[in-house]
């Protein structure tokens, strides 16, 4: 039976300005881990009732940890930022379905926004061929010298021009003329949807990895839905981003919210 | 006196269910997501996600707002209609030794009867009428609020469903026994109680609500003082079983509802933090009767 596990914190560090890395003994969750999938982290005590939905950014199945970069964004994560190390947390997971590694494709194009840039890792990790990652942010990139080190071409954008090119990633990749045969893609809504319209008149296939408010991240609150239609249908569908997301393809998420 | 030989078997409109312990409707899907989590035969019954005569889309997001030890909602009946929920759910669920109480939902009376209509060929054990969900702008809470309304649609789905009706009942009304009785007039085999409270969450960087339906309905522990008291004003004015809710994620939680007279309890929102809820507050409540030497729960319903 699938359960809450109580797990240890190896490490818990600040990385960014509100930007932490914890990494977490979670035997019997990094053996099934994938890129793209997700934990629920619990606060302590019932006043935050609800599971923090945290993507994956690294997994080390022969250790058995997973690394998770998280965003101060609220009272919960503040909680998190304050565990020290040898501390437990409790976890449940992998939860959602990762991102569909299509392995015939030979020029990966990775485009990651803010906070929505730590599961792209796990992936890039797996990916095989030519990856080109695109990263995007407000001021203080992260994880640049991790993406190099597994051999990607990384290109930044920041909106303040702190560092390299001075606007958002979509205007550094076109000034860029990048191609490639499919996008992998995490970040704000409004970032996915500018890349998915342009991905759509590219031709280039693309995943987006969602992100929505969720109370349960198992399936059964119908929370945390996204409107989409697939191929075969007239209809439009609310659909589940925890449990038939997080990731979907980008030709199937309508974006009008 | 052990654990295995207490008597847990409680019975509602002549259905028995072999403990008292069951899930509020919305928080629990039809019980797949949790067959991974828990054993489903353990439970007295399971009480699925609102069913419509058609697929409603429900609401858009945000949907969901955390508050100090609740949360809220404003879902608003997702699903994919009866007759997808009668092929898919029903033979699943019935695979395990466990009742099936199936929430009905509806924008009218025939709405409501047509579902009632389609479930009676259906095998399922009870139907809960939902009356009392905040989050559909037609139907639902309207009936609830309003006593005529409430008996004239519970009589109407009375005439068209073989199987005995629960009554879920709203507690955003000014005085809920009203409400109960006028149910009890209409004919219902049981009551359940309370729905979700209207309220509200506000996100004060963006200055604007957190809900993209502005209001919805609020759950969770921090409801549990207001759901006990009407359970226990509802005891107090109509003799029907009573399936309580509203903040109830352990044992103890679950006794003070059966101390107020509810004959079940529901887990609700406690299912979102803790898939093993209902688990906890069975053992809960044997470990009271254990500690007490209780046999039968009937030793303590109501007695407050």
């Amino acid at each position: 039976m699938k359960e809450i596990k109580h797990v240890t914190v190896l490490e818990n560090q600040m990385i960014a300005p509100y930007m932490y890395s914890m990494t977490l003994q979670a035997d019997g969750i990094a053996e099934l881990a994938k890129p793209g999938q997700f934990v629920n982290l619990y606060c302590k005590g019932e006043a935050r009732l609800l599971p923090r939905p945290i993507s994956i950014c690294e997994i080390n199945k022969e250790e058995g940890t997973i690394n998770l970069i998280y965003a101060v964004a609220g009272k919960g994560t503040e909680e998190f930022s304050h565990i020290e190390e040898g501390e437990t947390i409790e976890i449940l997971g992998p939860l959602g379905n990762g991102f569909m590694i299509d392995e015939s494709k030979r020029r990966n194009i990775v485009v990651g926004g803010g906070v929505g840039t730590p599961p792209l890792l796990e992936l890039v990790k797996q990916l095989k061929g030519e990856v080109d990652v695109y990263l995007g942010f407000r001021s203080y990139p992260i994880l640049v010298e991790e993406f190099e080190r597994l051999g990607a071409r990384v290109h930044i954008a920041t909106e303040d021009g702190s560092v390299d090119f001075k606007g958002n990633v979509l205007e550094l990749m076109k000034k860029e003329n990048v191609t490639g045969d499919i996008i992998y893609s995490c970040g704000p809504k409004p970032m996915l949807k500018a890349i998915s319209q342009w991905a759509a008149s590219q031709n280039i296939p693309m995943q987006v990895s969602l992100e929505e408010r969720m109370a349960c991240g198992i399936g059964v609150c119908v929370g945390c839905v996204c409107k989409t239609r697939k191929k075969d249908e007239e209809d439009w569908q609310h659909r589940k981003v925890c449990k038939d997301g997080p990731v979907f393809w980008s030709d199937e998420v309508i974006w009008d919210e | 006196m052990n654990k295995e030989n207490l008597d847990l078997k409680v019975e509602i409109g002549g259905v028995v269910l072999k403990n008292p312990v069951t899930v509020a409707s919305g928080t629990f899907g039809s019980g797949r997501e949790f067959a991974e989590f828990i054993d489903l035969n353990q439970l007295g019954a399971v009480t699925v996600k609102g069913v419509s005569s058609v697929p409603w889309k429900g609401n858009p997001s945000p949907r969901i707002a955390e508050t100090y030890g609740g949360m809220l909602n404003s879902v608003g009946l997702q699903n994919p209609g009866v007759e997808e929920f009668i092929k898919n759910d029903i033979p699943f669920l019935r695979e395990f030794d466990t009742k099936i109480i199936v929430n009905i939902a509806g924008k009218t009376i025939e709405e409501y009867c047509d579902v009632a209509e389609k479930l009676s060929h259906a095998d399922i054990d009870l139907i809960e009428l939902n009356i009392s969900c905040p989050n559909v702008k037609e139907g639902g809470v309207a009936f609830g609020t309003d006593a005529k309304m409430a008996k004239e649609v519970t009589k109407e789905v009375k005439r068209h469903s073989k199987h005995p009706v629960i009554v879920k009942l709203s507690p955003n009304v000014t005085d809920i026994t009203e409400i109960a009785k006028a149910v009890v007039e209409g004919g219902a085999d049981g009551l359940s109680l309370i729905n979700t409270l209207l309220g509200m969450a506000i996100d004060i960087h963006k200055k604007r609500p957190i809900l993209a339906n502005t209001v919805g309905g609020f759950s969770g522990p921090a409801i549990k003082p207001v759901a006990l008291r009407m359970v226990y004003q509802v005891a107090k004015a109509v003799s029907l079983p009573i399936i309580g809710m509203g903040g109830i994620s352990t044992g103890e939680d679950a006794v003070e509802f059966i101390l107020a007279g509810a004959t079940a309890v529901a887990v609700g929102t406690a299912n979102f933090r803790n898939p093993r809820a209902t688990m906890d507050v069975l053992n809960g409540i044997k470990e009271y009767m254990m500690t007490y030497g209780i046999k039968s729960l009937d030793e303590i319903r109501g007695i407050v």
